[in-house]
This record gives structure tokens, C-alpha cells and sequence, in this order.
């Protein structure tokens, strides 16, 4: 199976995390939310699959790069 | 000698109705629907007050201009006596001073990061395409003969999306046209998320919507963040002189923010203070608006022209990326143009939502932020071309 890594695109406090592993995902839905510019940014699926690997939480202070999840699909 | 008991209800005429109604509205959609709380609350409220026949906090002479007294003691003795009211001094000494839009993009200079700018210069080229809509919407203006040139630029001004720059060339040139200028340019910067997204689709396809951008632009330093108001403000200052008072007051600002050695004198210029001179602003705004002045066919046409001056300030800000892209080995996803509309953060938001409505990889709101901060710079030096133009020069 393919694996798809999601990487943060910008540096920001994330407000909200919306998927655990295990959970599928379509393409486009929101993984979690990232407070950035004084906005909260979702961050989405780029592809269906499943979360195999999320390691995040709210709170959390994430820098540019830094891994979001990983899908497998 | 008392005279009879005096009530307002035999002055009230129909035109203040509606606009009691008007300022109702205004200050509704802001609480309800979070339109420009900051500004449309005190416009809406100003509006109100303006509409009360009798009250006397807003004179305005025979002609609908906000009477005047030459001196100060003289003014504070015509309070007293009921021919100037309060706002009128605010008026006179903040708003046709040009005090208070300057102070006030002074402390949203000290709110602005230009770090997405400076990471990309070329935001610069699609900060200036998107100002386009100030041009045609000054043309469509001036030769429909219903506005003079002067009334014309400041109707034109509105498509630069930017506060203070429009109130300071308003305040300017046309003065009686202040209140539904301010007005209406407050009221469709709120309203960005709804004008923008279907000029941006009608001008791309989805597969230019689609276009990814790497997240990282690059690391900028504090010496360019530092280094870069100063530059921009004596470049400006060359080129454009009577863009002085505008960059100059929104670079210090800048400067205050980035230098890292001046934290509280930013604090202060972008805290309370800011909020003082933004209701300030507001309240001042709204009291511009008695029914006289308000209900004319002018105001009608300049809903109608600012609608105008948006979209073509959008396209600009598109045109000018597709162009650009025509040079580019790695292209640009061409909606970033259209934040060029300086509406902060609001365009760039619109760019990041589309981006990921077409893409759900893409991300472009650090790239958006780029023309969407130099869009502020560019509307003030067009402002200030313009000013240049129309004002005798001091120097003779």
C-alpha cells in the first residue's frame, strides 16, 4: 500500500484534532485545525485512505514540515 | 425666559427614518453577523445619532457641510451656545486634520507582518495589478458626470480596499463625500468573502485553481524585516512625495514592530490606542451622515462604482500573475493576485479556501499574505499619485 505523508504548510498552534488511527478519510477532509495569522486553518486530506500514523495534539506548537499523519491508501 | 417644552418628533422627517433604519442595520449586521463589528457599530450608532433631529452633537451649515469656526476658543464658545456640537470639533481636528487615519495606519502598521512580501518580491507586481479597479472605477466616475475629479478619485480609492489611505485622500479631496465613502469601503471589506470568490472562479480554470505551491517560501531575515519599511519608505517618498504622510506614518509602525528594540512602543501604537482612534473614526464617520447628505443619487452610484472598483481590483491582481507566470519555469497558482486586494486578511483567506476547494494539498494562505500586504503599500502610493496631481504642491 501506497503511504502519503501530511506535512504541516505553516507554523501555527493547533486548535483541533480531528482524526485518531485507524479512522478512513476522503480526500478533502479536515485532519485537524491549525491557528496561524490569528485564523484557524484546516489542514486536509490530500487522499482517501487510512490513518496509520498520527501523533499530534491540541495545543501542540507545530513548525512548517513538521508531520501532520500518515495515510495509507 | 423658558420657551415651550420641546420635543424632536415634529423635526423628524422621513430621509432621517430611513436612516435610523440604515444605522439599525449597520449596527445589527455588525453584532449579528460580525461585519466590521470594530467599525460598523460606531458607524451605525453616529448614524442614529446624526438623524435625531435637535440634538445638536453634529452641526452642519445650510449646505450640508459640517459648519466650522475658524478658532479653537472660538469653537469651544459655540458649543456653548448650540451652533457647533462636539463631533464637529472631532471632525475639524481629527478627521479633515487627517489626525486620526494617519495615527491609525501608524498602528496597523505595527500590526502588519511584511514577511511574506519580502520572502517573495514579486508580491509587489500583483500588490500594484490590483489596484486596477481604483483606475476604471475613477474613469467610469469622472465621465459619468456625476462626480467632480476630486469626488472622483476618492470614489475611485475604494477599489484599493484599504481604510486609511481612503479616508485620508477623502478627507482630502472631497470631504462632503466622506461619510458614504468611508461607508461603503468599510461595508464591501467586509463583505470580500462574498464579491471574490465568483470574479476569481469566472477569471480561472480549475486546473489554475489546482496549482500547487511549495508551503515554505523561504526564511527572512531580521535585518530585511528591519531594513525593509525604511526602504520601502524612501523609495515611496521619491517617487510619490505626497504618499509621505501615508507610508511614512504605516512604515514607522512597521519599524516600531520589527526592530526589536521598541516592543512597547508597538504594543501601545497597536492596542488601546488603535482601538481609541478606531471608534474614534467611526463614530465620526457615522455623524457625517444626516439624511441630507446621505440620500442622494450620488451615494447610489458609488454602491454601484465600488462594486465595480472590487472586481476589476481582483482581476488586476489575477491579470497580473497569469502575465507573470508566462516568464515562470515554476508557476504560480494565479489566484494569489487577487489578495493583491489589500482587504486583510480577508483576500488572502479567499485565495487559501479556493486553493483547497481545488487542491486539497495546497496551501496558500503564506502565499496569499505576500500581495495582500503589498497591496496596502500600493494603495497608499496610488493614493498619494493621485493626491500629487490634484493638490497645488507645497513648494509652489
Amino acid at each position: 500500500m501506497a503511504q502519503e505523508k501530511v506535512e504541516f504548510p505553516i507554523t501555527g498552534k493547533i486548535t483541533s484534532v480531528n482524526v485518531k488511527v485507524g479512522d478512513e478519510v476522503k480526500e478533502g477532509d479536515t485532519l485537524c485545525l491549525i491557528e496561524s495569522m490569528k485564523m484557524e486553518n484546516p489542514i486536509l486530506a490530500p487522499v482517501a485512505g487510512t490513518i496509520t500514523e498520527i501523533n499530534i495534539s491540541v495545543g501542540e506548537l507545530a513548525e512548517t514540515g513538521d508531520l501532520v499523519a500518515i495515510i495509507e491508501y | 425666559m423658558f420657551g415651550l417644552y420641546e420635543s424632536a418628533f415634529g423635526a423628524l422627517t422621513w430621509g432621517n427614518i430611513l436612516m435610523l433604519l440604515i444605522g439599525g442595520l449597520l449596527i445589527y449586521l455588525g453584532i449579528a453577523k460580525k461585519m466590521e463589528p470594530i467599525l460598523l457599530v460606531p458607524i451605525g450608532f453616529g448614524i442614529i445619532a446624526v438623524n435625531l433631529p435637535l440634538g445638536g452633537l453634529m452641526v452642519f451649515t445650510a449646505e450640508g457641510i459640517p459648519a466650522e469656526v475658524s478658532t479653537f476658543t472660538g469653537a469651544v464658545k459655540a458649543i456653548g451656545s448650540g451652533d457647533l456640537g462636539v463631533m464637529n470639533i472631532l471632525y475639524t481636528y481629527g478627521l479633515e486634520s487627517e489626525v486620526i487615519p494617519l495615527l491609525i495606519f501608524l498602528g496597523i502598521g505595527t500590526l502588519t507582518d511584511f514577511t511574506p512580501t519580502i520572502a517573495r518580491p514579486l508580491s509587489m507586481v500583483f500588490g500594484g495589478t490590483a489596484q486596477l479597479g481604483i483606475s476604471i472605477a475613477f474613469l467610469i466616475a469622472f465621465f459619468s458626470g456625476m462626480f467632480t475629479i476630486n469626488e472622483a478619485v476618492c470614489v475611485g480609492i475604494i477599489g484599493g480596499s484599504d481604510g486609511p489611505p481612503t479616508v485620508y485622500t477623502t478627507a482630502a479631496l472631497a470631504p462632503q463625500l466622506l461619510g458614504p465613502i468611508v461607508l461603503i469601503a468599510y461595508s464591501y471589506m467586509a463583505l470580500v468573502p462574498i464579491l471574490q470568490p465568483p470574479i476569481i472562479k469566472l477569471l480561472t480554470t480549475k486546473k489554475e485553481r489546482a496549482i500547487y505551491m511549495k508551503p515554505q517560501v523561504r526564511k527572512v531575515s531580521r535585518l530585511e524585516l528591519t531594513f525593509f519599511p525604511i526602504i520601502i519608505f524612501i523609495v515611496a517618498a521619491l517617487l510619490v512625495p505626497k504618499s509621505v504622510p501615508l507610508i511614512g506614518m504605516f512604515m514607522f509602525g512597521n519599524l516600531l514592530r520589527v526592530s526589536g528594540v521598541t516592543e512597547r512602543l508597538a504594543h501601545a501604537a497597536g492596542g488601546v490606542f488603535l482601538d481609541v482612534l478606531t471608534f474614534l473614526l467611526g463614530l465620526t464617520v457615522g455623524v457625517l451622515m444626516p439624511a441630507e447628505v446621505f440620500l442622494k443619487p450620488q451615494t447610489l452610484a458609488i454602491v454601484g462604482l465600488a462594486i465595480v472598483a472590487f472586481a476589476f481590483s481582483t482581476a488586476g491582481g489575477i491579470w497580473g500573475a497569469k502575465i507573470v507566470n508566462l516568464f515562470l519555469k515554476e508557476k504560480i497558482n494565479p489566484m494569489i493576485g487577487a489578495a493583491g486586494v489589500s482587504a486583510i486578511p480577508m483576500s488572502a483567506r479567499v485565495v487559501q479556501k479556493l486553493g483547497q476547494e481545488a487542491n486539497p494539498r495546497n496551501f496558500l494562505l503564506m502565499h496569499a499574505m505576500g500581495p495582500n500586504m503589498a497591496g496596502a503599500i500600493a494603495t497608499s502610493v496610488h493614493a498619494g499619485i493621485f493626491l500629487g496631481m490634484l493638490l497645488p504642491s507645497i513648494s509652489g
